[in-house]
């Protein structure tokens, strides 16, 4: 069997801090993670192949740094690692993002075989958007599962995969055949620690880097900026409410200040205090 | 959309593309008129539907185009009820797909109804909701047109050259962003629930409803659904529809202390919610937390104690009625959104907070204070 997981490095955005003048992202010394929602995909992937045998090969699209999250996935136990590298790539959006991932990922099937499973993260931190797995699926003719909870089977003879998926008000149990895209929901497992065995092996492994030529895109037009048909026209800070707020500054506050503030909550909201005390009535 | 983090420092990767605006490719002119998918769950609409009809009349005002709902569902009571009130939610017409493949959601007949409906009546602008169903079927649905789409908008508008004008926050900074579709249709983009506000509903008669066939058979359909296991009612927790809400942050200090935030909102039967990095620290759980990448709440009273108000705090909480915050830092952005502001700490706030209220509505105390 052959897994392929898509990985994103991501800035760790609790290490973020936003210039208070400029309003803008202090970037500088910020480290980079793999996007955590990922390790939830790679850990899922690395069981299925412990359990079934096989391959399973981690992907990321990124300037040459991210190199590094690829050897991270390396050390959880990943078998290979493919880095898509290109200043095409610059500023994709995700439609353009999910083809070149798609590109890399039918080039890794001609290269390494037929992958039976792809896996992303539900989402990213930094793009948040939730759309490079399902545009992955789409372009690729994969079945799209996404939300996933559990994997409840996997039958590689009959090329059947059962998984529990997370749905509006409830669980779906779903039933498809190979090859699938799978989106893992966090929380659902545990990201192993890596054996010192595998931390050697990826100090020294090779990673894979491919450009855009190298994964067989010959329309370079379809990536980066060119390629994507969404444009950020605008960034701003968000406008403060023109009514200031009304501040009540006491160090330390007293019971006076709890009881003024009590007033000032029940005289800002019509109707609050009468719903209140019959709420009490009945508690 | 945009899974580039954008990156604030350098406007000018946007800029320099914005002022590559060309005219619309002639064959995308034909694209007219706003749609809502009306999203609907075992017979019962999402309100997030409705919030979008709200926004999508709006949209379709300015743009002097109709508003359309669109249904998949199975034939019966659950999509004729979603059809009426698409009607009562403002839409001036329904595109209807029936077919009893469409009973559950999957991602194979939903996707190839919805865009065989758009290649089909050629929409300019499709709004979904940001639910897990709502993100599954977009994904795949702009993919395959090859179209944008901008996930978990906050804020949307027509703009001069009647281009949609999606909204939503930048990564890691107290920025927001605009982004434009500009040479492909439809302009397609995702909104959480509680993000716009809910319409007034108005009883109508059902209008125009166009019917048109899915055109698939069950075989042709791989995957199964095998069963569905609904939530327990006791599992839910209903902090996007509270009146109330107390909620919690990092500046609280310690796990301890969220018991403070559970004291507040049980004094006032409201729910109680934390921010994101209480989550990733454990101490709540993740249906908790409130912003852009928790829940969108609209409460008549919001109590933020310890929370900085981030832009993706804020962008889930800017709904509420009336939102006081508890802070030392008086220059907190939280105080730039909040009605109320208290610049103290919260960790010792908050129990003489439960206390005024509690002794204010006991009823031994509004005896006394009426007598
Ligand atoms: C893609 C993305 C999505 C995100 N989604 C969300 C989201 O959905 N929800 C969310 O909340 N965040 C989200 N965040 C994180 C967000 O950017 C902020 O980091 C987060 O909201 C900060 O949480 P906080 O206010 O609790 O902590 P901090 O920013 O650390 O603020 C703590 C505050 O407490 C105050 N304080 C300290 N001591 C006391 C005291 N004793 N009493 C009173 N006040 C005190 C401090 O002055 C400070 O203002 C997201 C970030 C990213 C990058």
């Amino acid at each position: 069997m052959h897994i392929v997981v898509c990985i994103k490095q991501v800035p760790d955005s609790a290490q973020i801090r936003v210039h208070p003048v400029t309003n803008t992202i202090m970037r500088q010394g910020v480290p980079t993670i793999i996007n955590p929602y990922d390790l939830f995909a790679l850990e899922a992937a690395l069981r299925l192949r412990d359990e079934h045998g096989g391959t399973v090969t981690v992907l990321t699209m990124g300037p040459p740094m991210a190199e590094d999250s690829l050897r991270k996935a390396l050390t959880f136990g990943a078998d290979r690692a493919v880095l898509l590298t290109d200043r095409f790539f610059a500023g994709s959006d995700t439609l353009a993002t999910s083809f070149a991932l798609a590109q890399a990922i039918a080039k890794i099937g001609e290269t390494f075989g037929t992958p039976d499973i792809v896996f992303t993260g539900k989402q990213t931190i930094d793009g948040d958007t939730a759309q490079v797995g399902p545009g992955i699926a789409k372009r690729q003719k994969l079945l799209q599962l996404t939300y996933v909870s559990k994997i409840a089977e996997l039958d590689l003879a009959a090329r059947r995969i059962k998984v529990e998926r997370r749905a509006e008000g409830g669980v779906q149990v779903l039933e498809t055949r190979l090859p699938v895209l799978i989106t893992m929901l966090e929380g659902t497992n545990e990201m192993r620690r890596g054996t010192m065995v595998d931390a050697l092996r990826a100090a020294r492994a090779e990673i894979v880097t491919w450009s855009a030529k190298d994964a067989g895109i010959e329309d370079v037009l379809k990536c980066g900026l060119r390629g994507s048909p969404t444009v950020v026209k605008r960034v701003f800070a968000p406008a403060a409410r023109s009514d200031k707020a009304q501040m009540i500054e006491i160090q330390p506050a007293t019971r006076d200040t709890a009881d003024a503030l009590v007033a000032a909550i029940f005289g800002g909201i019509a109707g609050i205090e009468g719903d209140l005390v019959e709420l009490h009535q009945t508690l | 959309m945009t899974d580039k983090p954008v990156t604030p420092a350098a406007p000018a990767a946007g800029g320099s593309r914005a002022g590559m605006k060309k005219e619309l490719p002639e064959h995308f002119k034909a694209y007219k008129g706003v749609w809502v998918f009306v999203e609907v769950e075992r017979g019962v609409v999402h309100p997030v539907s409705f919030e979008l009809l709200g926004e999508g009349r709006k949209l379709a005002d300015q743009l002097g185009v109709d508003l359309a709902g669109v249904v998949l569902g199975p034939p019966g009571e659950g999509t004729k009820h979603a059809v009426a009130e698409s009607f009562a939610y403002g839409a001036d017409l329904v595109y209807l797909m029936e077919d009893a493949l469409l009973t559950d959601y999957r991602n194979e007949p939903f996707s190839k109804g919805l865009t065989d409906l758009v290649n089909t009546y050629k929409p300019e602008i499709l709004l979904l909701g940001a639910t897990t169903l709502g993100r599954d079927l977009a994904g795949s649905v702009a993919t395959t047109l090859l179209t944008g789409l901008t996930a978990d908008c906050t804020e949307l508008a027509v703009d001069a050259d009647k281009s949609l004008a999606a909204t939503r926050p930048t990564f890691g900074g107290s920025l927001l962003c605009t982004i434009y579709t500009l040479n492909f249709r439809p302009q397609m983009a995702t909104i959480r629930p509680r993000v716009m506000k809910m319409p007034a509903r108005v009883e109508k008669p059902v209008g125009r409803v166009v019917s048109h066939p899915l055109a698939m058979v069950e075989d042709d359909i791989v995957t199964k659904i095998l069963a569905f296991v609904a939530d327990r009612e006791t599992n839910k927790v209903n902090l996007a529809y509270a009146d109330i809400v107390v909620a919690g942050g990092l500046g609280l200090g310690a796990v301890e202390n969220m018991q403070l935030v559970k004291n507040l909102a049980k004094a006032l039967g409201a729910e109680y919610g934390c921010s994101r990095p209480i989550v990733q620290k454990g101490w709540m759980p993740a249906e908790r937390q409130i912003g852009q990448t928790g829940k969108t709440i609209r409460p008549r009273l919001y109590i933020a104690a310890g929370i900085s108000g981030a832009i993706q705090h804020r962008v889930g909480v800017e709904g509420a009625d009336l939102i006081v915050a508890i802070n030392t830092d008086k220059n907190a952005p939280i105080f730039d959104f909040a009605h109320v502001g208290l610049v103290t700490d919260a960790v010792r706030f908050l129990p003489a907070l439960t206390e005024a209220f509690s002794r204010r509505l006991s009823p031994h105390n509004r005896d006394k204070l009426a007598g």
